[in-house]
């Protein structure tokens, strides 16, 4: 049985190769997956406190952020979409219409 | 008993809310006109109940303050909306609204049809309101309130045909030379308040409070800088020199503005201040002689430039302005009630005058528009012949030339001849009197010349305009003729109320106006040689004025009528005297060298020089110091999501870091 500090060290990982992604990579998709990522590893972090501290309030608040996170698969995608239709390309580079 | 003296000024106040609010819904000319000539009857029925309150009461008790509401109170300044009645304010109260009344109606006839018509009416009532102020106010506040109010409707009316360019002009050149005067006016309040607070204690603005204080101001010194302010004030209001030019330019406006304001009643406003502040002119000798001497001058210089002016509105303008200065010489000698009195029977002929010019040139109007001519409807030169086509325009006109000519028993020679006796016996101005009354005499020959040129030129010998215009001359109708009527009945017979006493009969209207000078008369009586008393000059003094009236005449009669070529001759032999009198002697052309253009060059700098290279720079640069400092933040904003994204994940990093190794 792993301890606490196994999960919190596995859900950091998870966390910083997201922020990595979400700083490095251009592709909108990618960037996508990585917040998934970091959504998901904060998600980690909440089920091994819930169970260290037996609150089941942690497990509740995993399924809001998935919920969340489902939502905002959908919009974003639907952005995805939509740009990529006007532009043929997801580059978030290229999403600079209201820059000066 | 004088409780309701407010509803004297309420009534046009009324008029002009109504007509200026909902006359173009109205439309109506004869509601309109009815509204506004009531709301002016009204005040003078008022008017005249308040003057038979005060004839009631003995001679000691006809000044009353009658207090509305305290308007101004700070510290120990305090002004009062309140209203003075005592018998100079009620002469006043009596010729505005007498008279006033008489020019409304006459209006209705003279406006008819004209574009704005409500709005005429409207500015008219708000006039006579701002008028009524001016003489009722119990304070140089509320007088001077009154003082801009007619300023403005001045300006209104003499560009009621704002179209016009050289209406809109003659309307701002009057509005900016009373704005001179009324500078100096406002110094001269301030000065008089500030010294009599500051020396004396007596913070006041009151006129019975600063009269009943008089004796403790010193003659001279401050009181003639005071004097002096007022007197600019006065010059500015009844067109003296310096400030006269704007009054001949004041014709522009209808004809029955010219004869209210322009004549009656505004122009005399500077007057009637004079004569409310006698108490403090007296104590200023000096004062006392330039106003005297101002007063002179100007009734020579415009009379002489009403000799030589072929319109018939400018030629009484100059001598409106000519009769004003008789009027100031009256109140530069000392004689208050003689100059009071000249006011009221001046009101009575000039406003008579200029209404039946109104007449006239309404009536040539038609004609030369009917005959589809060209020629100016003003112009003399295009008269004559007049008496046959407009008997009793004729017949009014010419009472009130002969009154004003000074020929008795009509109005204006009692006036004039008491002005000029006082001039010349008057133990102000030592040596001086006979070149003060040798000025008014000569402006007398002057004025009896150049209102009989008028009245031979329009209206004696033939027709000047082609046929077909002649043909369509007219008599006014009855709504113009009648308030002519009532003005000639009152310039023959207005001058019985204030008879010489040589007549062996009393001077009604001296008695009348003794209460308000009298303490002034006494002053002056103290201070100087006794006036001169002696019957048989007297006589000898009145026929000599009525002598110049008569060459006047005769020298119009021999020029105008008898001979047609003489004025061609006189001009032909001395065209350079004629040229400066024609041309006013140049003033205009003065004021512009010396004032206009010089202030025209100071603000051209002050626009191309200051405005535009300072001011604007200084807010130009102030923005493109902004615009720079913008142009190199601006490179922060890059707007990646990722450049963003990243000082965001470094500051919380740094917060991190901060919260852990503090």
């Amino acid at each position: 049985m792993p301890a606490l500090h196994d999960y919190l060290i596995v859900a950091a990982i998870l966390f910083a190769i997201g922020a990595v992604g979400v700083l490095t990579r251009r592709n909108a998709i990618v960037i996508f997956m990585s917040i998934e990522l970091m959504l998901n590893a904060v998600n980690l972090t909440f089920v091994a406190f819930s169970r260290y501290l037996g609150n089941i309030d942690g497990q509740i608040f995993v399924l809001f952020v998935m919920t969340v996170a489902a939502c905002e698969a959908a919009v974003g995608l639907a952005l995805m979409i939509a740009f990529y239709k006007n532009r043929e390309s997801i580059d978030v580079e290229k999403m600079n219409l209201l820059k000066w | 008993m004088f409780d309701n003296v407010w509803l004297i000024p309420l009534f046009p106040l009324l008029g002009f809310l109504i007509n200026g609010l909902c006359g173009r819904v109205i439309r109506e000319e004869r509601v309109i006109g009815a509204i506004g000539s009531l709301a002016v009857f009204g005040s003078f029925v008022l008017s005249a109940a308040t003057l038979g309150n005060l004839l009631s009461l003995p001679a000691g008790e006809r000044v009353h303050n009658v207090t509305l509401f305290t308007w101004i109170s700070s510290g120990t300044f305090r002004a009062d909306a309140a209203f003075l009645i005592d018998p100079l304010s009620c002469v006043m109260l009596m010729v505005i609204t007498g008279v006033g009344f008489l020019i409304h109606l006459y209006s209705i006839g003279y406006m008819h049809g004209e574009e704005g018509f409500f709005r005429f009416f409207a500015y008219l009532n708000l006039f006579t309101f701002a008028m009524l102020i001016l003489v009722m106010g119990n304070n140089l506040l509320i007088m001077f309130v009154g003082w801009e109010g007619v300023g403005l409707c001045s300006y209104l009316l003499i560009g009621y045909y704002y179209q016009k360019k050289s209406a809109c002009d003659a309307g701002k050149k009057a509005f900016i030379m009373n704005r001179v005067g009324d500078f100096g006016f406002l110094l001269g309040i301030f000065t008089l308040f500030w010294y009599l607070g500051q020396s004396h204690g007596i913070w006041t603005i009151q006129f019975t409070e600063l009269a009943r204080h008089a004796d403790i101001l010193p003659t001279g010194g401050v009181v003639t800088i005071i004097t002096l302010f007022l007197f600019l004030g006065a010059t500015g209001k009844s067109a003296q020199i310096p400030l006269l030019t704007w009054l001949p330019d004041a014709m522009e406006g209808p004809t029955p503005v010219s004869a209210l304001i322009h004549a009656a009643t505004m122009v005399t406003a500077g007057v009637y201040m004079i004569a409310r502040m006698n108490f403090l002119f007296v104590r200023a000798p000096e004062t006392m002689l330039t106003v005297a001497l101002v007063g002179c001058a100007t009734a020579l210089f415009a009379a002489t430039i009403g000799t030589a002016q072929n319109d018939i509105k400018r030629v009484l303008a100059y001598s409106t302005v000519s009769q004003l200065g008789y009027m100031f010489l009256a109140m530069g000698i000392g004689a208050f009630s003689a100059g009071i009195f000249h006011l009221v029977t001046h009101a009575f002929f000039k406003a008579c005058l200029f209404l039946g010019s109104g007449a006239v040139i309404h009536s040539m109007h038609h004609a030369l528009h009917h005959a589809l001519s060209q020629a100016d409807p003003q112009d003399m030169r295009n008269m004559g012949g007049l008496k046959s086509h407009m008997p009793r325009t004729y017949w009014t006109f010419f009472i009130a030339t002969v009154a004003i000519a000074g020929i008795p028993p009509f109005a204006g020679f009692f006036s004039k001849d008491e002005i000029l006796w006082r001039a010349f016996a008057n133990p102000l101005h030592g040596n001086l009197n006979y070149l003060l009354w040798g000025c008014g005499a000569l402006a007398a020959l002057l004025t009896a010349f150049y209102m009989f040129r008028l009245l031979f030129m329009t209206f004696h010998g033939d027709c000047r305009i082609t046929p077909e215009a002649k043909a369509h001359l007219r008599e006014s109708p009855a709504i113009i003729v009648f308030p002519l009527i009532v003005l000639a009945f009152l310039s023959a017979i207005g001058g019985f109320i204030g008879m010489p006493r040589l007549f062996g009969v009393a001077n009604l209207f001296e008695e009348f106006l003794e209460p308000v000078f009298s303490r002034s008369a006494e002053y002056i009586k103290v201070g100087h040689a006794l006036e001169l008393h002696n019957p048989l000059l007297e006589w000898e003094m009145m026929g000599a004025s009525v002598g110049v009236a008569v060459i006047g005449i005769a020298i119009a009669f021999s020029m105008y009528v008898q001979s047609k070529t003489l004025p061609e001759r006189f001009v032909a032999a001395f065209p350079l005297l004629y040229r400066v009198v024609f041309n006013k002697w140049y003033l205009d052309e003065i004021y512009d060298l010396l004032i206009v253009n010089p202030c025209k060059a100071t603000a051209r700098f002050l626009w191309k020089g200051f405005d535009v290279v300072v001011v604007d720079g200084v807010v130009n640069g102030a923005a493109t110091l902004l615009m720079g400092a913008s142009r190199m933040l601006k490179n922060t904003q890059t707007g990646y999501v990722h450049n963003y994204a990243l000082s965001m994940a470094i500051g919380v990093v740094v917060i991190v870091a901060c919260y852990i190794f503090r």
